[in-house]
């Protein structure tokens, strides 16, 4: 019952943002419209320059949140918390950058799922890899960028962005446990 | 349409094929959720799109490469990286921006820097972060991350 109750307020504040984008769209259109009014001469650079960016993000939107939408769909959260909480190494790490960037939603989302595989003993680079890639390695993502930035530009930055997620995760692992055995060492009662 | 969107659009038909085989109540599910997305985000995709369209007729490719482009150097790279980092907006959104900056004479390793530190670091998210996972781990996880964003927007822009 109490869930129910839940799920209604949250529905209800769903459609609230939804409205408000759109109101928020009305008045950045109205604002535009008086804005190109008075420099008549600029209308035609930003109405074409619109309407090219328009084109080229509908023929790729609805097929971008199919992908997104099959994602979140299928891959569920306790298949994620399963695998990646007792793999580890090279492995580990591969399978931290599969998962992050296999379900969608915002960050935050994340956040709890990175948690509980805390708890559930998974190492500290995976955390942070796996929490690295949910950020920047979408698959929708990456073709969204493929469509606006090309494919050198897009492949280039998803390489780089591997290899240093997975540095940073190991170096942050090391550092941790560093710190944590160094205050070990200082008061044993202290917990970790 | 370009390639690149013939791609796109096969890949999700090709996901869609491969989810219904599988399992037809789930498949149904994920349109209802795409769908519900869409409605979501197409107010802020049309807004950023508009936006976009007055910022390139308004602003003069060489204010833009000025700030951001390859005479700006370093410095240029660290600011916007440094916008990235506060800014708080959908990737998918970040992109055309990314584009149309790149078109307004923006380097390739500040474009780079950018939409790194804007996926990657969230500042208004780090509340949220440090109350899960910790002060320690959140904070080097996000200040590194503004590090390698600075690395991979300089090795983008030697390598592009």
């Amino acid at each position: 019952m109490r869930q129910d109750a839940a799920r209604m307020t949250d529905k209800k504040k769903v459609r609230k943002d939804i409205i408000r984008g759109y109101v928020i769209f009305a008045a950045t259109l109205i604002a535009a419209a008086i804005i190109l009014w008075l420099f008549p001469n600029k209308v035609t650079a930003a109405t074409t320059t619109t309407w090219n960016y328009f084109l080229e993000m509908i023929m790729i939107l609805p097929a971008v949140m199919v992908i997104m939408g099959l994602f979140s769909v299928f891959v569920s959260k306790e298949l994620v918390v399963k695998y990646l909480g007792k793999t580890s190494g090279i492995k580990g790490i591969l399978l931290a950058v599969f998962f992050g960037a296999l379900p969608t939603g915002p960050l935050y989302i994340a956040f709890p799922l990175a948690a509980a595989l805390k708890s559930k003993g998974a190492s500290v680079s995976n955390i942070v890899i796996f929490l690295s890639a949910w950020a920047c390695i979408k698959i929708p993502q990456e073709l969204v960028e493929l469509q606006f930035l090309g494919f050198k530009f897009m492949a280039a930055r998803l390489a780089l962005t591997i290899i240093f997620v997975a540095i940073m995760g190991l170096f942050i692992e090391r550092l941790i446990a560093w710190t944590d055995n160094r205050r070990i060492g200082i008061s044993p009662e202290v917990e970790r | 349409m370009s390639t690149t969107a013939i791609f796109i659009n096969l890949f999700a038909l090709g996901c869609l094929v491969f989810a219904l085989v599988k399992d037809r109540g789930k498949t149904k599910q994920s349109i209802g959720v795409a769908v519900k997305s869409l409605i979501r985000i197409l107010p802020t995709v049309l807004i950023i799109i508009a936006v976009i369209g007055l910022l390139l007729a308004f602003t003069p490719p060489d204010q833009i490469s000025r700030f951001i482009g390859e005479q700006a150097g370093f410095g240029g790279i660290i600011a916007i990286a440094a916008l990235g980092a506060i800014l708080y907006i959908p990737a998918i959104i970040s992109f055309p921006l990314a584009a149309s900056l790149l078109q307004g004479g923006a380097s390739t390793a500040a474009v780079a820097a950018f939409i790194t530190t804007l996926t990657m670091i969230g500042v208004v998210t780090l509340p949220m972060e440090i109350k899960e996972l910790g002060k320690k781990m959140a904070f080097l996880r996000n200040g590194l991350s503004f590090i390698i964003a600075i690395v991979i927007a300089l090795i983008m822009g030697v390598i592009l």
